[in-house]
């Protein structure tokens, strides 16, 4: 069964208050070296039959229409199993 | 006079919206996400809530409803529309209004009485309001930092697309201290705060929240 | 129980009588065992051991509280029936406010799964007392959130209670109910032991109540809403009844349920609609034992039979086990029993709202509630043995010794300050100790505005809402419990904690008419927690009795402790009143200078358990302050009479810090300051005592002869302590010949506590 997976993540220059409060846990457990952290959302579609160009091309319209939002987040897409 | 509220699945302050409405002498018209039937109406508000859970991003998927294809096509022509808090999202979600809404900068739910500044008069739903004039409305919210690109923020200030403006403390990370704005003609407006929540003295701040609903009485006449 | 090989049928279970069955890890001792083999005259299978196992545990069965519970019925009188429509032992009870409507509400724990999960615990907490209030036929209308957690500066108040108050607001907000008041108490012994109780109210009208009763064979049985999976298998019987080092056998899979608020939503407008097109003859919400909760009470309390598919439940994990299905506790689920004529337009409503429902079963005539699976029959059982005729324990009790030693340690002897300036520095240290403190950073997280009812919310004395628009007609609500006199004395604390919520409603301006409460205790096995439960609840009966208020209904949570240290035993008491039109309610906050203020009751030398001693002292004992039912009677009368008449610009109740601690909250309500000189008693007693019946008015001087007279009609003292003065920057509270108070410091100190505390944490 093939899987396409996108990920979305807040944009490199938006604040993201999720993010930064698991920097701040981090540091408060004493864990050095992490310069910084980024919370995105993993989205896993499972596709029944074949996986084509067509269905990539639809599948990226998806993940730019609803689930991403272009203000403030930025996606990509893979295919994780063909 | 007819306005539109119209009722997603996960709406919350729809029942309020109708309340104000009909406080300001307007007959309030239930529209329910499901129809793209706009049953006549002359403006619509888009209440505060959840639409469909929200639990991808505010709004995200309302802006998908039947009910939400009629309201843009609709607003693309002139007709007045009002988001309010979700109402808002769904709207920048719909590419009505220009950037978007994020979690507050405290992670935290916020409700509390907010002090605002109108700062445009001209739109359909703030003409009853004195420009730079104060007032008190209910915020509550989880995700209303009003957040755009650095164009976006500058466009929206040099077109005076500003509608209201936080006072005192940012209660959200909005860029710009932004709780409400409008579209280049100014019948489409956002608005985190909760006008609805302050139209009478008795269940809220005040009554700062009427003119909203009263501007529109008139932007509708004037039409 | 998870790897299987061969289903245990009712068939299989008769013919193989002598298989050992985990009973003990199920939690039922071995004569319950032996009493569910007499009750069936065989083993039972493994299927109807996890339901009785489930159903007949502390948490669904009240078996050692039961016997102490009957004692709120047996109190009730002529009057105090007079407004009950449904009482004790339904979902929630009902009450009349006139009009032809009706007002139905209930307090319900959520402890043990909100430490172990804080968010999930206290927002699967919510949702579970809201579906309670819809199952009675009731629009919810009102949240209140009772909450005890550790002392703040520990470590794990930090992880508990932002994580509740998140969970609380979570939900409750996405519901579009509005939180009107709670209580939030910090004490060492609640942690690791937090305490969440939310309250829930509804309205209908009189003929709108429906039950939880299945009749009618033929009736068919649709489940609604979430489709099952494996949430809390086993979480009634662990989680919420036993200790928590027990949680950890692996046998019973504990695991926290996990809530979906939006689809919360969507089962109370899909229920009201399906209510309002008269298309339910029976409903039970699915809370604590899931599906054996709901098919075995609906079979009992309609004296009837019931047959259900279980393989036709909607699975979202389709590897659970028949057990699994009946045991788990996954959220916003529903049953209602419908005429069969009615399944279609029931669906259809259902499709409407987006909420799967599917016909599982029907009503029978046969007595007998059985479940088939896969064509075998799993479970045949009187319904009745598993939903109300469990185990009743009469646990032994005693009154513990060291009880003597910590009632004679009296806090009145307590060294006392002697200056102004000591006294001043008193007032700042009580308003900015952590349980007087300005409760905001809490409050702010929940909608207080959702639905445009909201008359009065906190840090008002009760949440007041608005249940008719035409004639202004609401209710007022308040939970109360000063824990530390329950400790120091239960039988007078719990009238304490009652008296204090109906004062709370009365000095709003409301005629209280209804109680629920949350009886929150530690080990029923321990005989001093046992005598503390038993006090406590004769009383709150005899309290309830004198105040000619019903108890309608609520909840016991046991087990609360650690290792054998219970919690202070804290029966959470939350008081309904009426008012006839909510535009003439009080608020707590002076409104402007230049009114009279006076303290009304009397003001004795009862420091024992009080805040003074705890914050100062760090000091409990000796006895809490004379409970005087007759003269909070008399209190009520004069405020709901004040009221009627609009008489007062404000009235606050005097409890935890006294007078003190009063005159603060009077003050920084809006900013009004006041000068006052104290009555002629020591002013550490005048300002700190916690003596009850008890309120601080302010009024026009204007209106100064008519309160005197209602006060003296109704017997009530009344002292006249000054006037209220100025406002904004200079305002202070001035008492004179001892200290001044700029409004300013004390707002500072009062509103930074929970702030500094808690964010970034």
């Amino acid at each position: 069964m093939p899987r396409v997976v996108v990920d979305v993540m807040p944009k490199a220059d938006l604040l993201d208050p999720q993010g930064k409060a698991v920097y701040g846990a981090l540091s408060r457990l004493g864990l050095g070296g992490v310069r910084g952290v980024r919370q995105g959302k993993r989205f896993e579609l499972d596709l029944e039959g074949q996986l084509s160009e067509d269905r990539l091309v639809d599948l990226h319209r998806v993940a730019e229409t609803l689930l991403s939002n272009p203000v403030i987040e930025d996606f990509v897409v893979r295919v994780e199993q063909p | 006079m007819r306005v539109g509220v119209v009722t997603f699945p996960g709406s919350l302050d729809d029942v309020d919206a109708r309340r104000a409405v009909r406080l300001a002498g307007a007959d309030a018209v239930p529209l329910w996400h499901g129809t793209d039937e706009l049953a006549g109406v002359d403006a619509v508000v888009l209440p505060g809530g959840f639409s469909y859970g929200d639990y991808l991003r505010c709004g995200a998927i309302a802006r998908f409803s039947p009910v939400m294809g009629a309201v843009t096509s609709a607003a693309r022509r002139g007709m007045p529309v009002l988001g309010i808090c979700n109402g808002f999202q769904i709207l920048c979600e719909s590419n009505l209004l220009p950037g978007a809404l994020v979690r507050n900068d405290s992670r935290r739910f916020v409700c509390r009485d907010q002090g605002l500044r109108i700062e445009n008069t001209a739109t359909a739903w703030t003409s009853a309001y004195t420009l730079r004039e104060e007032v008190t409305l209910v915020l509550k919210n989880g995700e209303g930092g009003y957040v755009a690109n650095a164009a976006t923020l500058q466009r929206l200030e040099d077109e005076g697309r500003v509608v209201a403006r936080y006072l005192g403390d940012n209660p959200n990370g909005s860029m710009r201290e932004i709780a409400g704005i409008c579209n280049e003609r100014g019948n489409v407006v956002g608005l985190m705060p909760h006008p609805e929540h302050a139209v009478n003295d008795l269940c809220g701040p005040g009554t700062d929240g009427s003119r909203f609903f009263t501007s529109v009485l008139s932007a509708v006449v004037a039409a | 129980m998870t790897t299987r090989l061969v289903l245990d049928t009712v068939a299989l279970a008769g013919e193989t009588p002598d298989v050992q069955q985990p009973w003990a890890d199920l939690g039922l001792k071995d004569d319950e065992y032996s009493q569910i083999r007499a009750i069936l005259g065989r083993r039972p299978s493994s299927s109807e051991l996890a339901m009785y196992s489930v159903m007949w545990s502390e948490h669904c069965s009240y078996k050692s509280s039961k016997v102490h519970l009957r004692r709120f019925g047996e109190s009730l009188t002529d009057a105090m029936r007079q407004r009950l429509l449904v009482g004790i032992g339904e979902n929630a009870g009902v009450v009349d406010v006139g009009d032809g409507l009706a007002v139905t509400f209930k307090i319900e724990s959520h402890n043990h799964p909100s430490y172990v999960e804080p968010y999930q615990g206290a927002a699967t907490g919510v949702g579970g007392i809201v579906r309670d209030i819809l199952a009675m036929g009731a629009r919810p209308v009102a949240l209140l959130d009772s909450l005890r957690v550790g002392p703040l500066d520990a470590v794990d108040t930090r992880r508990v209670l932002p994580g509740v108050v998140a969970g609380v607001g979570g939900y409750g907000n996405c519901l579009g109910l509005p939180n009107v008041g709670g209580e939030v108490v910090f004490d060492p012994s609640y942690a690791g032991n937090p305490l969440v109780n939310a309250l829930c109210v509804g309205v209908l009208r009189h003929d709108e109540v429906h039950l939880a009763k299945a009749s009618g064979a033929g009736n068919r049985v649709l489940l609604y809403g979430a489709a099952t999976g494996g949430d809390g298998i086993g979480g009634v019987s662990v989680l919420a009844s036993e200790t928590f080092e027990a949680a950890h056998r692996p046998a019973k899979r504990p695991s926290v349920q996990v809530g979906d608020p939006f689809m919360e939503k969507l089962l109370i407008e899909c229920t009201l609609e399906l209510f309002n097109g008269q298309l339910i003859t029976g409903i039970q919400d699915l809370g604590g034992a899931g599906l054996s909760c709901a098919t075995s009470e609906l079979a009992s309390s309609g004296g009837s039979g019931m047959r259900i598919q279980l393989d036709l439940v909607p699975l979202r994990d389709t590897s659970l086990t028949p057990e699994e299905i009946l045991m788990s506790e996954s959220q916003e689920r529903m049953m209602a029993i419908v005429e069969p004529q009615q399944v279609q337009p029931f669906l259809a409503v259902c499709d409407r709202w987006g909420v799967e429902a599917t016909d599982i079963g029907e009503v029978t005539d046969s007595g007998r509630l059985v479940i088939d699976w896969q064509g075998q029959r799993i479970v045949d059982v009187p319904p009745g043995s598993v939903a109300h005729d469990g185990p009743v324990y009469e646990r032994p009790l005693c009154r513990p010794a060291a009880h003597d030693a910590l009632a004679s340690d009296s806090a009145e002897r307590l060294s006392r300050p002697g200056g102004g300036a000591e006294l001043r520095a008193t007032v700042l240290a009580l308003a900015a100790s952590p349980n007087l403190c300005d409760r905001s950073w809490v409050t702010d997280q929940y909608d207080r505005y959702v639905q445009g009812n909201t008359v009065l919310a906190q840090p008002e004395d009760a949440g007041v809402i608005r249940i008719d628009e035409g004639s202004g007609r609401g209710v007022a609500v308040s939970t109360d419990c000063n824990a530390r006199f329950v400790q120091l004395d239960p039988y007078a604390g719990a009238q304490l904690a009652l008296a204090e919520a109906y004062r709370n409603v009365a000095v709003s301006g409301a005629r209280p008419i209804a109680v629920t409460d949350c009886l929150n205790f530690g080990s029923p096995e321990d005989p001093g927690v046992m005598w503390q439960f038993a006090e406590a609840v004769r009383g709150l009966a005899d309290g309830c009795r004198e105040l000619e208020i019903p108890v309608t209904g609520g909840n016991v949570s046991f087990y609360n402790q650690t290792g054998d240290t219970a919690i202070l035993p804290t029966p959470v008491v939350g008081v309904l009143g009426v008012i006839d039109d909510v535009r003439r309610r009080t608020p707590i906050g002076f409104t402007g200078p230049g009114c009279a203020v006076y303290l009304l009751g009397e003001t004795r030398d009862e420091l024992s358990g009080s805040e003074w001693a705890v914050v100062v002292h760090d000091h409990l004992g000796g006895h809490p302050p004379a409970v005087d039912l007759a003269a909070e009677r008399a209190l009520a009368d004069v405020m709901v009479a004040a009221a009627a008449e609009r008489l007062l610009s404000s009235a606050h109740d005097l409890s935890e810090g006294g007078l003190a601690q009063a005159l603060v909250e009077s003050c920084l309500r809006r900013g009004v300051g006041v000068g006052i000189a104290l009555p002629g008693l020591d002013p550490l007693v005048a300002l700190f005592s916690e003596s009850t019946s008890r309120a601080l008015v302010s009024l026009p001087t204007t209106q100064e002869v008519r309160l005197a007279e209602l006060c003296s009609e109704h017997g009530v003292p009344s002292t006249r302590l000054g006037e209220t003065v100025g406002i904004g920057g200079a305002a202070e509270i001035d008492v004179a010949a001892l200290f001044n108070l700029p409004l300013d410091e004390l707002r500072a100190a009062w509103s930074t506590t929970l702030p500094s505390a808690l964010d970034n944490a």
